[in-house]
């Protein structure tokens, strides 16, 4: 099955238009975009922006922070990373922590990831990294999870549990196949079959991954191969939370008690599927750049099926 | 200037190439003055499928301002570039007549061959 694609389109969507859009999403597929003033995505028809000023606990997902990236599309991606870590450190009240969800350099250089890294620990926020593929260009991503997921299995993968909520990191960035997309790879979905074997099914899941889980482009590879087994082990759950990053750009899609959303970078954005000749940086003047790189907050309310997310541009 | 005697020396010469990137910090291949390119522009190798004399070299330039590499699809891996950033150059002599598939593996769907004959 293929999904139908609504490319971003920035200033088109009202909120009023999205609300509209989410009870549409009862049927299966919603897309939104994010752009302007904070927004609240509504999730399941359940979550309320008004909820997000009572959440039980709210994390923030960064993405694709390509420390070390230079060229015309963000001559400085180290400052708009900063000028968003900032924007976290103003957060009220505080996110419970962070997660980078890929891509924290750009060419897997150690100044890079000592940058990153820096910049990071500044915010005083403990912080959950999985790679993109491009930290994954030295040494088979060896150097990314000794700095950044020690802990994690020998693949990369983990997972951890806070406030109730069920986190899974995975990687789907490593053994790439010529002329494939993202890959998990059987050990990696045996291991999260177990992982989630004895779980209670009312238990919320966010599961992390780089590349989107779904199929957004066939032709430049924004999918993952085997996404479909890793679904099939989640799908008796009542409320699964997908956060990529990857795409450079908010897309979202709700399919029954799953909901899969991308992530802005904080470095610079990438064009919609069938917009540009490919996926490569998108160049835009400073003031609409500020408008398509930002973080996003994930807010958990304690007996409410659905995670509300808000995503924050830089600026408006 | 990197230099593969052979896509099965590959190995050899790539640990050549990270001595170079040990002592510089940019992947810089200087490229040469006769032979073969293939250009990567707009995430696609070009001309994809690029037919040389055997012995001939075969130069590999990004234009794209994201990293690329060239490493081989079929195994036993031969073929493996550094990442090679916004106008690297990443150059192999091919000793060997065959058909030598290679693919990014940043952005595997970018895939192209080099027939040597
Ligand atoms: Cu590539």
């Amino acid at each position: 099955m293929t999904d139908p694609i609504e490319p971003n389109a920035p200033g088109r969507a009202s909120r009023r238009a999205i609300l509209k859009c989410a009870v549409w999403a009862g049927a299966g597929v919603l897309w939104t975009v994010s752009v302007g003033v904070p927004r609240a995505g509504v999730l399941g028809g359940t979550a309320r922006a008004a909820d997000l000023a009572s959440a039980d606990f709210s994390f923030v997902q960064i993405s694709d922070s390509h420390i070390g990236f230079n060229k015309e599309a963000n001559p400085d991606a180290v400052g708009t990373f900063k000028k968003l870590l900032a924007r976290v450190r103003a957060m009220s009240p505080p996110p419970a922590f962070m997660v980078h969800t890929g891509d924290v350099s750009h060419l897997s250089r150690d100044a890079e990831w000592d940058t990153a890294q820096q910049l990071i620990k500044e915010t005083g926020f403990e912080t959950h990294f999985i790679p993109g593929e491009h930290d994954m260009l030295a040494d088979d991503g060896k150097p990314f999870f000794a700095r950044f997921s020690p802990g994690a299995t020998p693949g990369g993968w983990s997972s951890f549990d806070r406030n109730g909520v069920h986190f899974v990191a995975l990687i789907n960035v490593a053994n790439l196949k010529p002329g494939g997309q993202g890959n998990l790879g059987a050990e990696q979905i045996a291991w999260l079959e177990n992982d989630l074997r004895d779980r209670s099914a009312s238990q919320p899941i966010v599961v992390l991954a780089h590349m989107p889980l779904w199929l957004i482009s066939a032709e430049w590879g924004w999918g993952t191969d085997d996404a479909a087994q890793a679904l099939s082990a989640l799908k008796r759950f009542g409320s699964v939370t997908v956060l990529n990053g990857h795409i450079h750009q908010v897309m979202q899609k709700i399919d029954g008690n799953v909901s899969f959303h991308t992530a802005m970078s904080t470095a610079f954005p990438q064009p919609a599927p069938g917009t540009a000749p490919s996926p490569g940086p998108m160049k835009v003047d400073a003031g609409k750049l500020r408008t398509l790189l930002g973080v996003r907050t994930v807010n958990y309310v304690l007996g409410q099926s659905a995670l509300a997310i808000v995503d924050h541009p830089l600026g408006a | 200037m990197v230099r593969f005697a052979s896509a099965r020396r590959g190995a050899l010469a790539l640990a050549a190439a990270l001595a170079v990137l040990a002592f510089g910090y940019s992947p810089f291949f200087a490229r040469a003055d006769r032979g073969n390119t293939v250009t990567i522009d707009n995430f696609t190798f070009g001309p994809n499928d690029l037919a040389v004399a055997v012995g001939a070299n075969v130069v590999w330039t990004n234009r794209d301002d994201i990293p690329h590499t060239v490493v081989s699809a079929d195994a036993p891996a031969g073929l493996k570039s550094p990442p090679l950033d916004t106008d690297d150059h990443f150059e192999v002599r091919f000793d060997k007549a065959g058909i030598y598939k290679y693919f990014c593996s940043i952005h595997p769907k970018m895939t192209g061959t080099i027939t040597v004959r």
